[in-house]
């Protein structure tokens, strides 16, 4: 093989990766701003649901780690402080009037507030937070299962969704929420967290409450959460898609 | 007939003495000429690849350029790589990041196992801004984490139905076992065939029909190793299927060893696909296109060993 020949290969492989992502690029770049290329894309999503949901039992635990496998450092992504002036009090009150509704479609609408919370059953767990960016960190989650919470309303048998109300917005000033199936909020890792680490939770993770859903991906994981709504649909609640990161385009099935 | 090989063995070896063919008779000397020079090499048509599979591989080629550039996508928004379970940023295996230097510039910096390497221009910058992977290598080209996500899902799933429909089919059919498991003899003429490989000298003729032993061992691992492995990495890394099936953190060494696994294992894609297409082009680019559209292949026989 001569140094002339090892070039011309070199100069084909580049040729040959040039054109494939010119035209690969060109061609999806086109598909990803048409109007009806991403409704298709979106299909997945569904059939990722039904398969994950028909090959995953239902009390199926996500895994939990032991005190060593804890992340020195838990990073906070997303809004990390709601910097409304009624969440500054409500951090000056140390979350002293912070009060929770279960409300919509139950029998027995109920608030509670953080002291009286605290008292109920707690479960804690040391699990895996994946973030949809791709990496993960390991914490120790101390809280209410929202099942427990769930019991006591008694919602409604058409009631599909559990909407989590937060008291942050982002800086266009959109309220952030986020939702899942009423069937999940029964899983028993699902749980209202108040604790990260033996400590309570601080203003970058949630304080004082926050979503744990532990099969799905961290942006499922709503913080601040002041209010949960059983509804029948997500139209009409934000952009309609049922989280703030789902209005933006992320899937509202985040298991994978 | 004797009289005119030996002639023309002569001439071929001695060219100067072209003249001793002269007495021959004028039919005698065309007749030796259809024999020996207007008989080209022998062409023979063969069907090699059978639809199915013809369809699975041209399927593959936009599906594969397709979750590889999305993946890229995908690996951009966190772009470094750990072991085990958790994402410790203080010691990622991998990372790819812009630097601000002393003088104020950005460069692009790779760094391997703690070894960094300036890399601007494609990777960490390129064109401006700060991104692993440059705009040319990722769908959609710009930062857009959610459309890559929607796009790698998507064709994800398709690549694995095909993968699952051309098991069965190869299976069935087969192919496997006739076509992709190497042979007592393969396995022995496998150093001379890697001999064969680097100097770029392929079978011709009754060796071209079939497979060789490295050619074999290449679609071999990527259907049975690359292809699960890339499938069950992926998997590994939602949080629902590790519930479901909790051994597969356990069998890739935690959902972080995963990510690397799945990444590492898409280059391993990148590297075959290159030498894959270097070779369809080095042992006659048509004849090869053609026999992966059509089915047919073909072969040419040097000489006359074909009428023996």
């Amino acid at each position: 093989m001569t140094r002339e020949h090892a070039m011309e290969r070199r100069e084909f492989l580049k040729g040959t990766v040039g054109a494939v992502s010119l035209v690969a690029l060109s061609g999806c770049d086109n598909l990803t701003q048409s109007s009806w290329f991403p409704p298709i894309l979106s299909k997945a999503e569904r059939l990722t649901e039904a398969v994950q949901r028909s090959i995953t039992p239902k009390d199926a635990l996500a895994k939990e780690y032991v005190a060593a496998d804890i992340s020195k450092i838990f990073p906070a992504n997303g809004n990390t402080d709601p910097g409304t002036a009624e969440y500054a009090e409500h951090v000056a009150q140390n979350f002293s009037e912070w009060t929770l509704e279960l409300v919509g479609m139950v029998q027995v609408p109920r608030s509670w507030s953080l002291a009286s919370l605290k008292e109920l059953p707690s479960r804690t767990q040391i699990t895996r937070h994946d973030c949809v960016e791709g990496w993960s960190a390991i914490g120790k989650w101390t809280g209410i299962p929202v099942g427990d919470l769930m019991r006591q309303v008694e919602p409604l048998p058409n009631a599909r969704y559990a909407v989590f109300h937060c008291a942050d917005v982002d800086d266009e000033g959109t309220a952030y929420y986020e939702s899942m199936a009423v069937a999940d909020c029964y899983h028993p890792q699902t749980i209202l967290a108040y604790e990260l680490n033996d400590m309570p939770l601080d203003v970058p993770h949630g304080a004082p409450l926050r979503i744990r859903f532990e099969r799905q991906l961290g942006y499922k994981q709503a913080k601040y959460v002041m209010k949960i709504e059983l509804v029948e649909s997500l139209a009409g609640i934000g952009g309609g898609k049922g989280g703030y990161w789902e209005d933006q385009g992320y899937e509202w099935y985040a298991g994978i | 007939m004797a009289l005119l090989v030996e002639s023309e063995e002569v001439v071929s070896r001695e060219g100067e003495q072209m003249p001793i063919a002269e007495p021959l008779t004028p039919e005698a000397s065309s007749g030796a000429r259809d024999h020996r020079i207007s008989s080209p090499p022998a062409i023979e048509r063969m069907y090699r690849h059978r639809l199915p599979v013809r369809i699975s591989h041209w399927l593959n080629v936009p599906f594969l350029i397709i979750l590889i550039m999305s993946g890229l996508q995908i690996f951009n928004a966190h772009p470094a790589l750990y072991w085990g379970d958790r994402s410790d940023r203080d010691r990622p295996l991998f990372s790819i990041k812009p630097v601000r230097t002393n003088s104020g510039d950005i460069k692009g910096v790779t760094t391997i196992l703690g070894h960094p390497f300036d890399t601007t221009g494609v990777l960490g910058y390129s064109n401006g801004s700060g991104r692993a992977f440059p705009g040319w290598a990722t769908i959609p080209s710009p930062k857009w984490l959610a459309m890559g996500r929607q796009w790698h899902l998507f064709f994800a799933w398709l690549f694995m139905i095909n993968g699952l429909i051309f098991t069965v089919y190869a299976f069935s059919s087969r192919h496997i076992t006739r076509d992709l498991a190497p042979t007592g003899k393969d396995w022995r003429g496998i150093g001379k065939s890697i001999r064969d490989h680097l100097v770029f000298r392929h079978p011709t003729g009754e060796a071209a029909k079939q497979y060789n032993v490295l050619q074999k061992l290449a679609y071999a691992s990527i259907v049975f190793i690359l292809a699960p492995l890339i499938m069950l990495t992926g998997l590994a890394m939602s949080p629902t299927i590790d519930a479901a099936f909790p051994w597969l953190l356990t069998i890739f060494g935690g959902r972080q060893a995963a990510r690397t696994i799945h990444f590492i294992t898409c280059f391993s894609f990148v590297g075959f696909i290159m030498v894959h297409i270097l070779q369809v082009f080095i042992t006659g680019f048509f004849n090869n296109i053609r026999s992966m559209v059509t089915g047919w292949f073909i072969v040419k026989h040097a000489g006359v060993s074909h009428d023996a």
